[in-house]
């Protein structure tokens, strides 16, 4: 099975796992899962439902507590959190621009540089609970550019988008590490689109199936085993060029 | 001034009310009206325990609601449906606090005064507990505000940034033991979930932002309170009951200004 190895021991890591093992109630979440980011790279998490994605991800920010293993972060690190809902009580008002100051008071001109990044600069003064879910999506990816996150983690960000919409989405997220040079850690099961935005690709299924660059993984027998080979010709089609080097860097 | 009963009972409304307001946003966006009710019912028994062995009220109240608290704070970490178990603990509560206070021997005790408050019989002492609890509850909520806003959006996105959703959590669980201690005097026990509820609902459908929303909740607590003194005064009525009848006819009409505005009137 051709498995790359996580990036190189020399390249210091911003937030590594190791030995993860999650379990709700009897039921096995996560097995034994290992990875590691490194800056600057976009890395997704891929695999079927149920397979532990989502969880995986509320380790890394320290929501879930696992039963084994162990959550690194490089001191001061800052994560950018995407979720992949966020429900807003309709009791509560909340103006987007209000939204952005949480967790932190941020200046307006800050702000409003935050939703032009994101693309949604006409909404600053609407309500969260009026925006469709396009809108509301860059919000949040607006609201998490603002703390100046080393890591962006974004859970299913484009889930309810149109697949046109949810491209563009992606091709914003690569701006943004291009911007800001922020590493970028993506759980989706848009595989075609995603794939082909990925610096590297980790197949989830309790535990990491396979592991590397997008055209490795999308070769990887266990890769085809949960997704068949349909989508090795839709990642074809999607492919473009990535004026970067950092899985060249990354594998050896 | 203080010697004036009316007025001494006109300030530990205003304190008790302003208090409420502010926490009653959380109450009512983190849907916990039951997690209060159960908190509030629990007060009865803090009365007889008090009554026992002859605490202050505020400390019975305070204890016991602080134990309830804590109690419901520990099962809903569970991740289990606490709807059941809260409607268990409230009512057995409730229920528990009404007999003992039946109990204790030698005393015939006015329940009502309990139940449903007895503002216009506040001491000069109880003001000052009041107001410092009051004040207490304000200042946590002041210094945690945006911690406590972001856990309340979303645990993760808490999580996320550093804050810690269940701290918080608990944060407010205690707060909400204190309004209680604070509470029962003005409003009694059966009522001061809506002294928490009705005003931040009424102020829901004017507010922008949470703050706008809160600081509006507890104008409106203001209000009912000063107004529901000088009606229950005038009608002869029990004030607390008044108090929460201002209260929600504030709501009635409120809801009916936003309504009318909806449809552009």
């Amino acid at each position: 099975m051709p498995v790359l190895p996580a990036s190189g021991a020399a390249m210091t890591a911003l937030l590594s796992a190791a030995g993860i093992t999650l379990r709700h109630g009897q039921n096995a979440v996560l097995e034994n899962v290992s990875l590691e980011i490194t800056a600057g790279e976009i890395v997704t998490i891929v695999g079927p439902n149920g397979s532990g994605k989502s969880s995986l991800l509320r380790v890394l920010i320290g929501a879930l507590t696992p039963q084994a293993g162990t959550v690194t972060r490089k001191a001061g690190l800052k994560i950018g959190y995407v979720p992949q809902k966020l429900h807003i009580d309709p009791t509560m008002p909340m103006t987007v621009r209000r939204f952005l100051d949480l967790p932190k008071r941020v200046d307006t001109d800050a702000a409003m540089q935050a939703l032009m990044t994101a693309g949604v600069p006409e909404t600053a003064n609407r309500q969260m609970t009026q925006l469709s879910g396009g809108q509301f999506q860059r919000v949040l990816l607006a609201r998490a550019l603002l703390g100046k996150p080393d890591v962006l983690m974004l859970d299913e960000a484009t889930q309810g988008l149109d697949q046109p919409g949810s491209a563009q989405f992606y091709r914003q997220i690569e701006e943004v590490r291009r911007d800001l040079g922020c590493a970028i850690l993506m759980v989706s099961h848009e595989l075609h689109v995603v794939m082909s935005a990925s610096d590297r690709v980790i197949c989830l299924n309790g535990h990491v199936c396979c592991e590397g660059t997008p055209d490795v993984v999308s070769a990887a027998p266990a890769y085809r085993e949960l997704f068949g080979t349909g989508t090795g010709g839709a990642l074809a089609l999607y492919r473009h060029e990535h004026d970067h080097h950092h899985h060249h860097e990354d594998a050896q | 001034m203080l010697d004036d009963f009316m007025f001494r009972a006109g300030l530990a409304a205003l304190g008790v009310a302003m208090a409420a307001g502010v926490l009653g946003c959380f109450v009512v966006w983190r849907r916990m009206a039951y997690f209060g009710d159960a908190t509030a019912h629990a007060a009865v028994l803090g009365v007889a325990m008090a009554l026992m062995f002859g605490w202050s009220i505020f400390a019975g109240v305070g204890l016991v609601a602080l134990t309830m608290a804590v109690l419901i704070y520990g099962l809903t970490g569970r991740g289990q449906s606490v709807d059941t178990i809260l409607g268990v603990l409230s009512h057995g509560a409730l229920a528990t606090g009404l007999v003992a206070v039946t109990l204790i021997p030698g005393q015939r005790i006015d329940l009502d005064a309990y139940l449903f408050g007895d503002v216009l019989t506040v001491t000069r002492m109880d003001v000052a507990i009041i107001w410092g609890g009051a004040a207490l509850v304000m200042g946590v909520l002041w210094a945690h505000w945006t911690a406590l806003l972001t856990a309340t959006l979303n645990p993760d996105l808490a999580s996320a940034s550093g804050i810690n959703p269940r701290r918080e959590h608990l944060i407010l669980t205690l707060l909400l033991a204190a309004v209680v201690a604070v509470a029962i005097k003005v409003v009694g026990a059966l009522l001061i979930t809506a002294l928490l509820i009705i005003p931040a609902a009424a102020a829901r459908g004017f507010a922008r932002t949470p703050e706008q929303m809160a600081g509006l909740a507890a104008a409106l607590g203001a209000i009912s309170a000063v107004s529901g003194l000088r009606v229950a005064v005038m009608l002869d009525t029990p004030v607390g009951p008044t108090i929460v009848c201002v209260a929600a006819g504030l709501f009635g009409v409120g809801t009916g200004v936003v309504k009318l505005r909806s449809v552009g009137v």
